[in-house]
């Protein structure tokens, strides 16, 4: 308990992506919420990255925790744009009333 | 090792209530600022566990750059209040259940993974400090090995700026823009004319 290994970081991370993606199922109220908990798993992602990095000694995670954040910062601007654009065209981003696709 | 607990549980814990908070808010805007402080909080537990450089980005990245982006459309928007209709909305559809479902069994899975994971033997429980500092590694790795990758993050980074700008660009009616092209190909035909004045009438000149 009071030794902290890499099985602490792990579940963690696990907890942070169990998280991000009960708020993409259970999301009642906009699409931005559901990008925050995009935003959420690519984090808990790092997390694994870098505690399997530092605990492996071995740089490689790293690097690919900042490419992780590379992506994800794209992927932000590019959804955020997106969001930008469909309300101007419908008036909303509530998720109840996009239904456009009669999901 | 007491301090490097301490920690842990407590940054940890902000992280996780903080990200419990991002998806349960009623108000985006607070989920917003609940998300600035989980990604400041992780970041100190990058920093603590020994990967600095990548702490000291996250909070240049996420806080800096993408949360006020997320704060900018949450603002552009005009959704900041809307109602939570979680469990009692009126046009109470199925996914809901089926989400919880989901969820669930997702959650059993990791639970599942998590309690048979074993780990391989060599893999040391202790964080070994190297003697060269964190960035410095990084850097010799970054730059010889993963060059390409690096060029191509790049190129990942560009077109996502020329598509935002695409996506959101649109031409309005009514609004009189400088343009250098049609001001420099102007003729003489076309904003010039002669005019016969006759005398004592004066001339109209449409404007």
């Amino acid at each position: 308990m009071i030794e902290i290994g890499i099985g602490h970081y792990l579940t963690l991370g696990a907890i942070i992506f169990l998280i991000g993606i009960v708020g993409i199922f259970l999301n009642r109220k906009n699409v931005i919420v559901i990008l925050m908990s995009i935003e959420l798993i690519l984090l808990a992602v790092n997390i694994n990255l870098v505690s399997f990095s530092i605990y492996m000694n071995d740089i490689s995670g790293q690097i690919f925790t900042l490419f992780i954040l590379t992506v994800a910062a794209a992927e932000a601007a590019i959804g955020l744009a997106i969001i930008v654009v469909f309300y101007r065209n419908s008036g909303t981003i509530r998720v109840e009333e996009i239904e456009k696709l009669k999901g | 090792m007491i301090a490097h607990a301490f920690f842990f549980y407590f940054f940890s814990f902000i992280a996780v209530v903080s990200a419990i908070m991002v998806t349960v808010s009623k108000n985006t805007v607070h989920s917003v600022f609940f998300l600035i402080l989980d990604f400041i909080s992780i970041s100190s537990l990058f920093i603590m566990i020994g990967a600095e450089f990548l702490g000291m980005i996250m909070l240049i990245v996420y806080v800096g750059a993408v949360a006020v982006l997320f704060l900018f459309v949450v603002m552009m928007l005009n959704v900041a209040k809307q109602k939570n209709t979680w469990f009692k909305s009126s046009t109470n559809s199925a996914h809901i259940p089926i989400g919880l479902l989901v969820s669930i069994i997702i959650f059993f899975e990791v639970i599942i993974v998590i309690g048979g994971w074993k780990y391989k033997p060599e893999l040391s429980n202790k964080i070994v400090v190297s003697d060269i500092t964190n960035t410095h590694s990084i850097g010799n790795v970054l730059y010889t090995d993963y060059i390409h990758l690096f060029q191509l993050s790049g190129m990942v980074l560009l077109v996502a700026m020329i598509g935002a700008i695409v996506l959101t660009f649109r031409k309005r009616e009514g609004i009189r823009r400088q343009s250098y092209f049609k001001q420099l190909s102007r003729e003489r035909n076309d904003g010039v004319s002669l005019v016969n004045v006759k005398s004592h009438q004066g001339v109209k000149i449409d404007d």
